[in-house]
């Protein structure tokens, strides 16, 4: 396949990104995590039209809208995959994916909605469980923490129903 | 300083998703449909590499760990209603910025409802901490500390399942 030919061997890559988050941890303090940040980012632009609500709510007092670590992690990581793609050429813009398309069919606006609908539970999820799968999954996981193992196991039960649901019998 | 790591770090990690191909919906799709375990093979060599230099380094005393609290009911059903919206949406609150950093701008909805996600469940938090967040409260443990064994053991088993795992993926060509 295409893919495999202009990617790295998953495990090395995976391997490598275990080292970088282990001298993240050394060198920052810092453990990878990415959801808290779409709290943090939700209450910034919340604060735009109605500032009491950032200061009202108790999620919002919780995890202030503020700029942090973990709000720069996650914005890095926009860049250094737009590093990776342009500096490999494997860089394309796209508004359906391939699997999708064959599916759904090439309708923007239909695929525009699932990602919308997909993206908000996904993130009520993530909320409700304390992280998703950077801070559960790979964070978690790796400190041995019994609620990463709880919660991955989730992810993946959650994610092969509903896959199962959309692609039945594909 | 504390913002230059973090974005330093994220495009370390943003180019090693890149690279190891798994920001792309097809992969993550693939995955939830048990074709294509390119994501399994990508976290799992992540988990393997972390849990030995974290638990190496804490050891030492040079790091300290940051445990989630374990809730049963909040980290499990939170967990599965993650799952429904992963499998709809195609990406993760992660890899979503990073598919956008490759150009697949269907990302760019899904980073909104994610937003709009979180703006939800600040309004639904106060309800919900009575209930959920209740049921199944052990806090900070561990797998070590559960089982009452050794770390070391613990990592030890891990990795000869993990690999179990792996293993059996590549002999069915996932």
């Amino acid at each position: 396949m295409a893919r495999q030919a202009k990617g790295w061997n998953p495990y090395l890559a995976g391997a490598l990104s275990g080292l970088v988050s282990v001298g993240s941890v050394w060198v920052a303090g810092k453990y990878l995590g990415a959801s808290t940040t779409f709290v943090r980012g939700a209450g910034l632009a919340e604060r735009l039209y109605a500032p009491d609500v950032v200061t009202t709510l108790a999620y919002y007092l919780k995890e202030k809208p503020l700029i942090d670590w973990q709000f720069l992690f996650v914005l890095g990581i926009a860049l250094g995959a737009f590093i990776a793609a342009k500096a490999s050429n494997d860089f394309k813009v796209q508004l359906v994916p391939d699997t999708w398309r064959a599916r759904f069919g090439d309708g923007v606006g239909l695929r525009a909605l699932a990602a919308f609908v997909g993206g908000a539970v996904a993130m009520f999820g993530a909320r409700l469980a304390d992280g998703c799968p950077s801070g559960h999954g790979l964070s978690g996981m790796s400190q041995l923490a019994v609620s990463g193992y709880l919660a991955g196991a989730g992810f993946f039960a959650g994610g092969i129903l509903m896959a199962r649901l959309l692609y039945r019998g594909k | 300083m504390d913002l230059l790591f973090g974005l330093l770090t994220g495009v370390l990690f943003g180019f090693l998703l890149q690279r190891g191909q798994v920001l792309r919906y097809d992969v993550q799709l693939g995955a939830l449909r048990l074709k294509d375990m390119t994501i399994v093979k990508f976290m799992l060599s992540h988990i393997m590499v972390a849990m030995v230099g974290i638990y190496l380094l804490n050891d030492l005393g040079l790091v300290k760990l940051s445990l989630k609290a374990t809730v049963v009911g909040a980290n499990a059903l939170g967990g599965l209603i993650f799952g429904l919206g992963w499998g709809l949406v195609g990406y993760c609150p992660g890899t979503s910025l990073g598919a956008v950093g490759e150009g697949r701008l269907d990302a760019l909805a899904a980073i909104a409802g994610m937003l709009v996600g979180a703006g939800i469940f600040a309004r639904a938090y106060d309800g919900l901490l009575p209930t959920v967040y209740t049921w199944g409260n052990y806090g900070k443990i561990t797998l070590a500390g559960v089982l009452g064994i050794n770390h070391w053991l613990v990592i030890a088993i891990l990795i000869v399942a993990f690999a179990a795992i792996l293993r059996f993926i590549e002999r069915k060509g996932l």
